[in-house]
């Protein structure tokens, strides 16, 4: 039946994750950005033992397991993640993507690995210090044609041995060399074999060979660390082969490009926590100004503002509903390539658009770094072009409302 | 708990109101367009669905259905996505009947509502719109004076849908013009009162083969068991809310409409040697088409939602509807334009469905769920 509640204990869940945002990412949001290659360390060890007293599902962690509903309960998995994420980067999106967990590194750990993989690596994020794990896959002259991997994997005897160079890895340098955590890199083992060849191998935290080459200055997300890594000669055990090195048509690199129908749910989440802290934002303002918001009335007698912010909510719940309607059909067993395209599509271009709109309505003030507003439309951009640019998800959505192969449309 | 599943009656619901509309309504668009007039056999094989009827209580004759405003939903969205001007047709007695149903007096319930659970077509309307460009519905210039027990009722109606043929029809007025939203009133004038005009049939954009009318009320005098809901009066918000959810939902039927032909148009026709959906500027259209009608029915949906809970809709509707209206025009026209040339011709109908989509910025209260 069609139903867009959400239940009491799912709102208390999710007022838990607000008090976050509020109260553990707002205060250090402005001088988080202001330095940007300061580590709050601080937050990643509040956010650490949170989320391992609480057993929460703290952003992308997929090591943790889904919410603790009993087995006969509908599982909900995706769709909390979904509404916890959102609540999050309402905080702030890159404090949100700093925080230490297994990443997307352990997304690709549970989608690729072995049962014994899945203990030996994600075991270390429910005990001890703050760890973060992370996924090189983009190189300098790739992101969006992920089959053009050259970072190679070469046989030698005990060990496989990677050279190449990754560009754009979220937390990179936390999971490389500031914590426990590890690296998993997409490279291929037959240059020939085009996608079947390319596999994800777990490069260990300070593993020889493996460098932070640089930690990117951004537009947005400054919190986050974005690292190229440089692969030299890096070796590493047989086993940290997720999954199997056999070079076949299944598997592999196929296992890792399905996660995205989850993640990408994910990002429009996030982007739509940061479009909902500036939409909030100018709420909260235009009460303040006495500027009033008139729902119900005639097109032709709102003012400009009152149009622009309604637009800005209207979009914002259209991506939104999108976003909940994917994760929904994940948690009810069903594939959701296109919905989840959609959702991260949608989100990405709102998003934008509304944090963009936002800066512009609040005239001299919302240029000002006075206030946060300019850092959510830094923050929000990145939506639109990470896990899949919007001109991507436009093609994957293309492909399947048209029924046409890779070959037909690109 | 958040689900987007229909019920199995719904599905049957939107599949066989689904093949209706596609198999008999839709081919009889174009002619209809053309000519202004709707096959009566249409009309009446639509009736026999209980679009009308089935929400009439069992009392007086009807279905006595639980009225669902995601259903209706459900239902609107196949009719528009058939033909927004026959879907409006077939459903304009609710205009008439359903506000009775729901806010009615006793007394009006058990004297207006046996006619719309017969085996023929009643015709009926109401008259919501008026000729101002900046109409607002909270409003009215419309007036309902106090007049002994009863009401004088002044001022000009338009875009009232089959109003020359309509026994009787409700007409919305301002009793207290400094009260919005609740200072409106209904009235059931006869349409054959003293003081009673209509106009010509009006000519517009799109929706050409709705017949529509202009409704002018000089010192028309009603009785006091005129007003519906007696002197409780009615929740014209609410009534507003259910208008916006209908007229939505058909319109994210027009958008489905549009995208589908434009979708298996652009797989056919070739340029340059390959089907024009191949090239990247086409499908982009085409995706972005996709999404929007996506976007639109969930907010739709959400909207009804809110009215199935009895809760008010008056946001969620006001931002869906203005959302499709926006987002039918830009796909519609997309309909148009990868049609080319011939999206331009009025033998495919994709211009015929941008004509009619227009329509949704300016018009309010021609549907209800």
């Amino acid at each position: 039946m069609i139903d867009f509640e959400l239940e009491p204990q799912i709102l208390s869940r999710l007022q838990m994750f607000h008090a976050v945002s509020e109260h553990m990412m707002r205060p250090i949001s402005r001088d988080c950005d202001e330095h940007e290659h300061t580590k709050p360390t601080q937050f990643y060890e509040s956010m650490w033992s949170a989320s391992a007293a609480a057993d929460i599902q703290v952003g992308n962690d997929r090591s943790k397991k889904a919410d603790g509903a009993a087995a006969s309960a509908p599982r909900r998995a995706n769709l909390m993640t979904v509404l916890s994420t959102e609540e999050l980067c309402w905080g702030d999106a890159g404090l949100y993507l700093s925080t230490p967990n297994s990443g997307l590194g352990g997304a690709a750990v549970m989608a690729a690995g072995t049962p014994e993989q899945k203990e030996r690596f994600l075991k270390r994020f429910k005990e001890g210090k703050p760890k973060w794990g992370a996924m090189a896959i983009t190189e300098p002259s790739f992101g969006s044609d992920s089959s053009q991997v050259t970072t190679t994997a070469t046989r030698d005897g005990d060990h496989w041995v990677i050279n190449g160079t990754k560009i754009f890895c979220t937390a990179g340098e936390m999971a490389a060399e500031k914590s426990d955590g590890f690296v998993v890199v997409w490279a291929t083992v037959d240059k020939s074999a085009g996608r079947p060849g390319i596999k994800p191998f777990v490069v260990e935290h300070n593993t020889p060979g493996m460098t932070v080459a640089r930690v990117e200055n951004k537009l947005g997300i400054r919190a986050s660390d974005t690292a190229a890594l440089i692969f030299d000669n890096c070796r590493i055990p047989l086993d940290a082969l997720l999954g199997s090195a056999e070079v076949r048509k299944e598997g592999g690199f196929k296992d890792v490009m399905a996660t995205f129908d989850a993640t990408r749910p994910i990002v429009a989440a996030m982007a739509i926590g940061v479009g909902r802290a500036a939409l909030d934002f100018v709420r909260d303002f235009l009460k303040e100004q006495n500027v009033p918001v008139r729902y119900g009335l005639s097109p032709r007698r709102l003012t400009a503002v009152e149009r622009d912010f309604m637009e800005m909510e209207v979009q914002l719940q259209a991506a939104r509903l999108l976003t909940w309607r994917a994760a929904w059909m994940l948690d009810t067993g069903k594939r959701n390539s296109l919905e989840a395209s959609m959702a991260k599509a949608k989100a990405g271009l709102a998003v934008t658009l509304i944090t963009q709109k936002a800066v512009e309505l609040l005239g001299p003030l919302g240029y000002s770094r006075k206030i946060l507003v300019e850092k959510w439309m830094r923050d929000a951009k990145i939506n639109d072009i990470f896990e899949g640019t919007q001109q991507i998800n436009m093609i994957i959505i293309a492909r399947r409302i048209l029924n046409y192969s890779s070959k037909e449309l690109n | 708990m958040i689900d987007f599943e229909l019920s199995e009656e719904q599905q049957m619901i939107r599949d066989s109101v689904g093949a209706f509309a596609r198999e008999k309504i839709r081919p009889a668009a174009r002619p209809a367009d053309e000519s202004g007039a709707i096959p009566a056999a249409l009309v009446a094989e639509a009736w026999q669905f209980g679009f009308v009827s089935g929400a009439i209580p069992e009392k007086f004759g009807g279905g006595g259905d639980a009225r669902s405003a995601v259903t209706g939903a459900i239902v609107a969205e196949e009719l528009g996505f058939g033909d927004i001007s026959i879907g409006l047709h077939v459903l304009a007695p609710r205009l008439f009947a359903f506000p009775i149903v729901e806010m009615g007096t006793d007394d009006q319930r058990a004297k207006y509502l046996k006619r719309f659970a017969g085996a023929d077509f009643a015709a009926a309307t109401a008259a919501v719109m008026e000729p101002r460009f900046d109409y607002d519905l909270s409003a009215q210039q419309v007036s309902a004076k106090r007049d002994g027990a009863g009401y004088i009722l002044n001022g000009g109606k338009c875009y009232v849908p089959l109003a020359a043929e309509s026994e009787s029809i409700l007409v919305y007025a301002a009793t207290d013009a400094s009260k919005g939203y609740a200072g409106v009133d209904g009235f059931i004038v006869p349409r054959s009162a003293a003081g009673v005009t209509i106009s010509e049939r009006e000519k517009n954009m799109g929706l050409k083969s709705l017949a529509t009318y202009e409704l002018t009320l000089k010192d028309c005098r009603v009785g006091a068991d005129a007003r519906l809901g007696g002197d409780k009066g009615i929740d014209f918000s609410r009534l507003m809310s259910e208008s916006r959810v209908a007229f939505a939902a058909m319109g994210v039927g027009v958008m489905n409409a549009a995208f589908e032909y434009a979708r298996d148009y652009a797989k056919e026709r070739k340029a340059f040697g390959v089907p024009i959906a191949t090239k990247q500027a086409i499908a982009f259209i085409l995706a972005d088409m996709a999404i929007e009608i996506d976007a639109a029915r969930l907010l739709v949906w959400e909207a009804a939602y809110e009215l199935d809970k009895g809760r008010d809709a008056l946001k969620a509707s006001y931002l869906a509807k203005n959302y499709v209206a926006n987002s039918a025009l830009k796909v519609t026209d997309n309909g148009v334009q990868v049609l080319g040339g011939h999206g331009y011709i009025r033998e495919h109908p994709v211009e015929m469905w941008l004509r009619n989509a227009r329509g949704f910025s300016a018009i309010e209260g021609i549907a209800t769920v």
